[in-house]
């Protein structure tokens, strides 16, 4: 039981897509051949310059493609976080003049949360709106918070942690009707929902590369014509003037690689990752007592929360981890400590139980064999501490 | 040196499983190393037990355990050691049990030794039940101690460390006999020297750290400061006295209890014009009594909240070498175990500022057969007029 692979290797079962996925290989082809064959700046005016720019210019279009808007459109980040917070800080700070009220939700990603904390101490009020238990948020009570001087709302599209998926058309009209600007974190919905963007009641949405078997450390922001941003990372006229510093070109190849391939499997993937988390909803339901926060029809199929009663949660994480499973908790690490995630928190769950929440992710090398192996280890090891609990209780 | 390494280790099956407490300092480091140098199967174990914006006063984030550094370099060197490293979240459980404690015995009138309370409750209890959900056999920790093992009566025994300077048997006495049988200490056999040097040798990431705090949450030592800072709502009922000589005539005053503790000699504010102690603090009078030095020496005092590794009966009495504090030398003395759960001790020869609320610590030998918490001393001559 103590067979763990220590620090050198993954876990037997990985089980956390969600947090981030292996890149694939033809995506450290596309990178690798970046770095070798386009060593250039795509600022420099000369020959070497101008063939890193047409390369920038080719992934721009390949994203764009599959995010249904144009190329000259997004602007390339360090990463989901990063798009996060430009939207959130810069499209307020730009339309301040129009109202200081912004609204999101309590269930947003912490870049998003944290962002609107920052405006607040800015002088920005934030009201974050209130979910159903599965962290759905309603447009008829997005309705009622929108304000006159209401300038920006932020929705996730598909929650990381719980994998529920917001209405978001439905919401951006609410909002569009208003006035206001849109923003969506759509991190988790790239690879696996449509996103045509273009067409969308939206001005703003974020994605990233590491979910989707692209490298870690670039995203992008994509931002519709004509809306007013104001950069945070300034000292370039790159990305049209919104995100200075050069850009991260074999990044950017290897994210537009890694969204082509995901895009042209998508549909395929959808219903064998369907068929198996519908079976692996099934077996987990039997766990005495355990709670599934994870919407039963409006959700992606790689993602399923549930909540177990009467386990010590870190005892669980960690006897799963020590079996070589590598899941989610729900708790997020804040100064080495773990605090229930606030996500958990406002969808209602009491903290013993936002401790003892798993979040199981699956991906490309997820087999029913994997999921088979997972099940039989968490029933077990839910079962042993279950029974302790008891018999102290 | 690796056949006394193993030395201290064999008496447990190799192969077992152990759960190490890691501070992220290069004791705790070295002794997760020893013992997957071994054969046993570890796993690291971050408390985090403090947050350090809770120390107030002019605390370096990073220099202290618990910090974030210090857990970060835990897990990093767990990675070093091919092992798993958690973090478990411990600090409310140690507001509640340690830090209030101290509070509440500063407010008595007593000294206390968070460190005694945090390994009795904190690793001891709270760890350990933790080990029992991982399926461990048994926890570890980089404290300098051995332990023993009674031939005769099959008892476990702390003893002391081979390196008798930085010796920690002391403040682990509150370990359960059950809970010891589950410990290893895998440093007890090493000096301190030599676990740097080892250290350096494997390239171990902490190798370098400094030495740790006296009291873990209060970094620069200044324990009033952290009273009237952090605990200012608790001493709302504290206020000033009288100080006065061991005849009961006022000499000055005390700005409230919780702010002075036996033994203590400078800022009492007096005028006498030579050295005076302070030589008892009287709770429900509010009173501190001062002394010349001599008047500070005892030798009968009682003990509470005792744990003994072997049991010694009500009514019997016992041969010891008993150390009344951290660094006290010792000397020999008399413990009778009397029917309430308090222990009499009567030194062989008096000493100097026996503290209430330090702990009380019984060796036979280099092994430790109990201890507990100073309640009280009985003062000789002043005890009629005094405690009356």
């Amino acid at each position: 039981m103590f067979a763990h692979d220590g620090g050198n290797g993954m876990n037997r079962i990985y089980l956390d897509y969600a947090a981030t996925t292996p890149v694939r290989p033809e995506v450290i082809d596309a990178m690798t051949r970046a770095m070798e064959t386009v060593p250039g700046n795509p600022s420099s005016i000369y020959t070497t310059g101008r063939l890193a720019k047409y390369q920038l210019t080719q992934a721009r279009d390949e994203l764009a493609a599959v995010l249904g808007v144009p190329g000259n459109e997004l602007i390339f980040t360090s990463g989901g976080t990063e798009a996060d917070n430009l939207a959130i800080k810069g499209l307020a700070l730009a339309n301040q003049h129009k109202g200081r009220h912004i609204i999101t939700s309590q269930v947003e990603h912490k870049a998003v949360l944290d962002s609107c904390h920052r405006l607040q101490e800015w002088g920005f009020e934030v009201t974050y709106l209130p979910t159903d238990k599965w962290g759905l948020v309603d447009p008829e009570v997005l309705r009622a918070a929108l304000r006159p001087d209401t300038i920006l709302v932020s929705l996730i599209w598909v929650n990381n942690e719980l994998g529920s998926v917001n209405p978001i058309a439905e919401l951006g009209k609410v909002v569009q009707q208003h006035g206001a600007l849109f923003h969506t974190d759509a991190v988790q919905s790239l690879g696996r929902l449509t996103i045509n963007a273009g067409n969308l009641p939206v001005n703003a949405l974020s994605v990233s590369a590491h979910k989707i078997y692209g490298p870690k450390g670039v995203g992008a922001l994509w931002l519709r014509k004509g809306t007013a941003l104001q950069p945070l990372v300034e000292g370039g006229a790159q990305e049209s003037n919104l995100r200075g510093g050069t850009e991260n070109l074999p990044g950017i190849v290897g994210f537009a690689t890694a969204a082509r391939l995901i895009e042209k499997e998508r549909s395929a993937r959808w219903a064998e990752e369907q068929a198996l988390m519908d079976d692996l909803r099934r077996e987990l339901a039997e766990i005495p007592g355990v709670r599934i926060n994870t919407h039963p029809e409006q959700r992606v199929p790689t993602i399923l929360n549930i909540s177990i009663p009467h386990v010590d949660g870190e005892s669980l994480f960690i006897n799963l981890d020590l079996a070589s499973v590598a899941v989610s908790n729900g708790s997020a690490c804040t100064s080495g400590a773990q605090q229930p995630s606030s996500v958990l928190t406002a969808i209602g769950l009491p903290d013993d139980l936002a401790r003892a929440t798993i979040r199981i992710s699956i991906g490309r090398e997820t087999t029913r064999e994997t999921l088979g192996s997972f099940t039989e280890i968490l029933k077990r090891e839910v079962h042993k501490l279950q029974k302790k609990s008891k018999a102290i209780a | 040196m690796l056949s006394e390494i193993n030395n201290s280790l064999k008496n447990s099956k190799v192969g077992a499983k152990v759960v190490v407490a890691m501070s992220g300092g290069v004791d705790s480091s070295m002794a997760a190393k020893l013992l997957v140098d071994a054969g046993y199967a570890v796993v690291g174990i971050t408390m985090k037990l403090w947050g350090y914006k809770d120390s107030g006063g002019n605390v370096v984030e990073d220099s202290n355990c618990c910090s974030l550094d210090d857990i970060h370099n835990a897990a990093i060197v767990c990675t070093q050691l091919g092992i798993p490293h958690y973090t478990l979240d411990y600090s409310e459980k140690f507001r509640e049990m340690v830090v209030k404690n101290f509070v509440e015995e500063y407010k008595r009138g007593r000294t206390p030794n968070p460190c005694v309370l945090c390994n009795t409750e904190m690793k001891w209890r709270a760890l350990l039940e933790k080990v029992d959900d991982l399926g461990a056999d048994y926890i570890a920790t980089g404290h300098y101690a051995r332990k023993v093992r009674n031939p005769e009566t099959g008892a476990w025994r702390i003893a002391r460390a081979r390196d008798e300077k930085k010796d920690q048997s002391y403040v682990l006495w509150g370990i359960q006999p059950d809970g010891l049988a589950q410990t290893l200490f895998p440093l007890g056999d090493l000096t301190k020297d030599e676990i740097r040097a080892l250290a350096a040798a494997s390239n171990l990431r902490t190798a370098h750290t400094p030495e740790s705090q006296d009291i873990c949450f209060i970094p620069d030592n200044d324990y009033r400061r952290f009273l009237k800072e952090k605990h200012a709502t608790d001493l709302v009922d504290v206020a000033p006295g009288d100080i006065m000589d061991m005849h009961g005539e006022k000499l000055g005053e005390h700005k409230g209890i919780p702010f002075y503790t036996v033994g203590q000699r400078k800022g009492l504010g007096l005028a006498t014009g030579e050295p005076m102690f302070v030589t008892q603090i009287d709770k429900e009078r509010n009173t501190i009594r001062v002394g010349h030095r001599e008047e500070t020496l005892s030798e009968t005092f009682l003990v509470e909240d005792l744990n003994w590794f072997e049991e010694v009966p009500a009514g019997e009495s016992v041969r010891v070498f008993a150390h009344i504090r951290y660094n006290h030398p010792g000397e020999w003395a008399t413990v009778t175990v009397e029917t309430d759960g308090v222990a009499r001790v009567v030194y062989d020869n008096p000493q100097a500022a026996i503290t209430p609320g330090q702990s009380a610590v019984f060796y036979q030998e280099d092994q430790v057969l109990g201890g507990g918490h100073i309640k009280e001393v009985v003062f000789e001559k002043e005890s009629v007029e005094i405690e009356v």
